[in-house]
């Protein structure tokens, strides 16, 4: 019996992982939650979004490494996110203008708008391949480790290490900055406020005297930040390749429907949701129950409960069961 | 005949740039692009009667793909004997188990009324029993996967013709759909394409990682064919007279005999491969013609008319009495049966399957380009899009690879810029995919062969 190993190597093998990518899901799901309540379509583009605000950052990264700027031991990336961010703003932008807005002034249905977003999936996917092509790209640098598993070992005395990686902890604050200023943004100031109303209900806000054109473009500069800065964190977690990015968009769209679609709050908590199920419920607990249960009744298997080749399973499979309990998700997000 | 002169241009254009590319480049070739289209006409029909028919949003079409070409596997190997003893009756147990499951949560369903017990009754039911079924098939799979697993490693098929798998494949679609319409089909449009897209991916895992049904992603290869083997044909006699007198013209020109029998061995080869492309295309064709038939008198029919009603104005079809939730999930069902079969049907024609190559973008979001393309709600402009996007989709490449050696035609051939664009021809298909399908929503929402319903 040994709780505070058993504790060690759940913090280990499962809060510090589904904290990181529950964030970098968070982000993404706010992303098309904001886009579904504002502009009212489902954006199926998003995975591919942010892989091109990824692959900003990685040129505008790996510019400043040969000029030798760096930011001692934190990634360079980040650096570049401000950079990468105003092209982003500038291609979303550009898209809206020739793509969308003309859907959107005719006041098309949601799903034609849907289907114009698969078209700027597959563009942007493919200026993503011709300019930095399809493999798979590491950009991170400076300080790896916050906590070396050993170290840990060695400071507490305990068997279990504990391994914190600086991605993880910069994923972690850098999405607490950014959704408590995106809520404080949409809560107490004068345009977030207007937004809100407009994705309330929009003839309301147009006679109440909103600029649709306002709210518009700052809903796509909201959407840049985001993607940018949710890529690049994911990229610096594990790895930038386009394939994965665009696959991405599914359990982000998950997090999005079961926190509420329309509802930013609950995207940020559904991307949680997502990420701590998907861990949880594929993570072998034998190692666990050994450190807990008396040796007389260790288990013989792995105490796993699903394969961890059914990761995306999971969150699809929370997604159907929202679905059919709870159509406007955990958070009440628009009615569907 | 006049009113039909469009559709008849614009499949003439098609098959004369099949035709192109079987002079210019080769018949092989050219033969297997006619194919591919023919299997894309076969989905985009599928996609083209639950869009285009009945305005539902299907993005799952990459799962029923799926299913269908395991229909195929299940239906045409050889059963694994071995396998079936080691494992077999736990298998069959958990089958079993599963319909018990099944049985017992709809008895709570029916039997009780509506609260939060029942939830939770239901709730221990499903839990329980996926625990059990654990347990139970387990060990099966263990020993199923143990037999031989560099050959086999699963449970087999039955062993018989593959082409029997086309219909059983639409049965395992359409039962798919059944499931997935109960569950899903009262949900907005945009809503519903998030929720099937999702659930084709679980399909695709379960698929991918279920070795003991499907090998998983060691892929079975040397499926049964229902055309005969190039290597059979190239030594039986009539096929070489065959070929002799076809090339009669090419071969008289050459007066050495040796020479002229090395020649006639080389077009034997080649029309070998032509001449079993040609008995696919002849079986794909003949599904093709099948399923129009039947979907244009479909369309045409009191159903099609009420079917056209519903999508029109949903509220006034159903105060009409009309069953919209019932319709909606019968063309649902049908429409993903035609896609079922067409999975089958491209197993089929590739020997093999493959659970790793089912993915979304080539599955699911290059069919519904298909259909945006070519028309929804018209079959013949559906058909016609499955031929122009897997056209455009094959020879995007060349016709990159052209663009760039002509734009860049001023730089050296080692300047930089030239060679990343040169090594990144492949990805043009998806930027071509893209603007095409932007610019056909935006200056011809209807697709190049609109709807078009007369009443007769």
């Amino acid at each position: 019996m040994d709780f505070l190993n058993a504790l060690i190597l759940l913090l280990n093998y499962i809060f510090v992982p589904a904290l990181a990518y529950g964030s970098q899901l968070a982000i993404g799901a706010i992303f098309v939650t904001l886009i579904y309540g504002i502009l009212r379509f489902a954006n199926f583009a998003t995975g591919d979004m942010m892989s091109f605000g990824t692959m900003v950052a990685i040129l505008f990264t790996w510019y400043f490494q040969s000029i030798g700027l760096s930011l001692g031991f934190l990634p360079t990336a980040l650096l570049a996110i401000p950079f990468a961010i105003l092209f982003m703003g500038i291609y979303m932008l550009i898209i809206d203008k020739f793509v969308f807005k003309y859907y959107r002034l005719n006041k098309s249905p949601p799903v034609q708008l849907a289907m114009v977003s698969i078209g700027v999936m597959f563009v942007t996917q493919a200026v993503v391949r011709i300019i930095i092509g399809p493999s798979d790209r590491r950009f991170f640098d400076g300080e790896k480790f916050l906590i070396k598993a050993n170290e840990f070992k060695e400071m507490t005395g305990l068997n279990e290490g504990l391994a914190i990686k600086s991605t993880q902890v910069i994923t972690i604050i850098v999405t607490l900055i950014l959704v408590s200023t995106l809520f404080w943004f949409l809560n107490k100031t004068k345009t977030g406020k207007s937004m809100r109303a407009y994705s309330d209900n929009e003839d309301l806000a147009l006679l109440s005297g909103i600029d649709p054109k306002k709210i518009v473009m700052i809903t796509w500069m909201i959407a840049a930040i985001l993607a940018t800065i949710g890529g690049v964190l994911y990229g610096l977690d594990k790895s930038f390749k386009p394939f994965t990015y665009f696959n991405n968009m599914l359990p982000i769209f998950a997090a999005a429907i079961v926190g509420g679609i329309g509802n930013p709050f609950g995207a940020f908590l559904g991307g949680y949701v997502i990420a701590f199920s998907e861990i949880l419920l594929t993570y072998a607990y034998k190692k666990f129950f050994m450190y807990v249960l008396p040796e007389s009744m260790e288990p013989d298997g792995l105490i796993q409960l699903l394969s961890t080749d059914y990761k995306f399973a999971v969150s699809f499979s929370i997604l159907v069961i929202v679905l059919l309990y709870r159509p406007s998700g955990i958070f009440k997000g628009k009615i569907l | 005949m006049r009113k039909n002169l469009n559709v008849i241009a614009a499949y003439s254009i098609m098959m004369g740039l099949i035709i192109l590319v079987g002079i210019f480049q080769s018949w092989n070739i050219a033969l297997s692009i006619f194919n591919l289209c023919l299997i894309s006409a076969v989905m985009t029909m599928g996609a083209n009667i639950q869009w285009g028919y009945a305005g539902l949003i299907n993005f799952g079409i990459m799962g029923f793909t799926a299913l269908g070409g395991l229909a195929a596997v299940l239906i045409s190997v050889n059963p694994v004997q071995e396998a079936w003893s080691a494992g077999g009756t736990n298998i069959l147990l958990s089958l079993f188990l599963i319909i018990g499951i099944i049985l017992a949560v709809r008895f709570v369903l029916k039997r009780y009324q509506k609260s939060k017990i029942r939830n939770y009754i239901i709730a221990a039911i499903i839990i329980s029993g996926i625990i059990i079924i654990r347990l139970v098939s387990e060990p099966g799979i263990e020993a199923i996967e143990e037999v031989n697993p560099a050959r086999t490693g699963f449970l087999g098929g039955l062993g018989l013709p593959i082409i029997f798998s086309w219909i059983v494949g639409a049965f395992f679609a359409g039962g798919l759909a059944f499931v997935i319409g109960k569950v899903a089909l009262g949900l907005r449009a945009d809503y519903l394409a998030i929720a099937t897209l999702l659930i084709s991916e679980i399909v695709i895992a379960i698929i991918k990682h279920e070795d003991w049904l499907t090998r998983g992603v060691k892929n079975v290869i040397g499926l049964k064919r229902p055309a005969p083997y190039e290597v059979n044909l190239q030594e039986t006699d009539w096929f070489i007279n065959l070929v002799e007198k076809f090339n009669s013209g090419k071969l008289a020109l050459i007066s050495d005999l040796s020479e002229r029998q090395a020649a006639l061995n080389q077009f034997v080869i080649e029309g070998s491969s032509v001449f079993v492309k040609l008995c696919y295309s002849g079986l794909f064709l003949v599904v093709v013609i099948i399923l129009l038939i039947l979907t244009q008198k479909a369309l045409y029919s009191p159903w099609g008319r009420m079917m056209r009603a519903i999508r029109d104005n949903e509220e006034a079809a159903n105060a009409m009495g009309k069953n919209v939730v019932k319709q909606h999930l019968l063309i649902f069902v049908l429409g993903s049966a035609i896609v079922g079969i067409a999975g089958a049907m491209l197993v089929t024609q590739d020997g093999l399957f493959t659970p790793g190559s089912y993915r979304p973008l080539r599955y699911t979001f290059l069919i519904w380009v298909m259909v945006i393309v070519g028309g929804s709600g018209n079959n013949f402009g559906a058909i016609l899009g499955g031929f122009v996007v897997w056209f455009l989709w094959i020879e995007a490449a060349p016709i990159g690879l052209y663009l760039v050696n002509l734009t860049t035609a001023g730089l050296e051939d080692t300047h930089f810029l030239k060679v990343h664009l040169i090594e990144s021809v492949p990805y043009f298909r998806f930027l071509m995919m893209g603007i095409g399908l932007l610019l056909i929503m935006r200056y011809r929402p209807k697709g190049i062969l609109p709807e078009k319903i007369e009443i007769k």
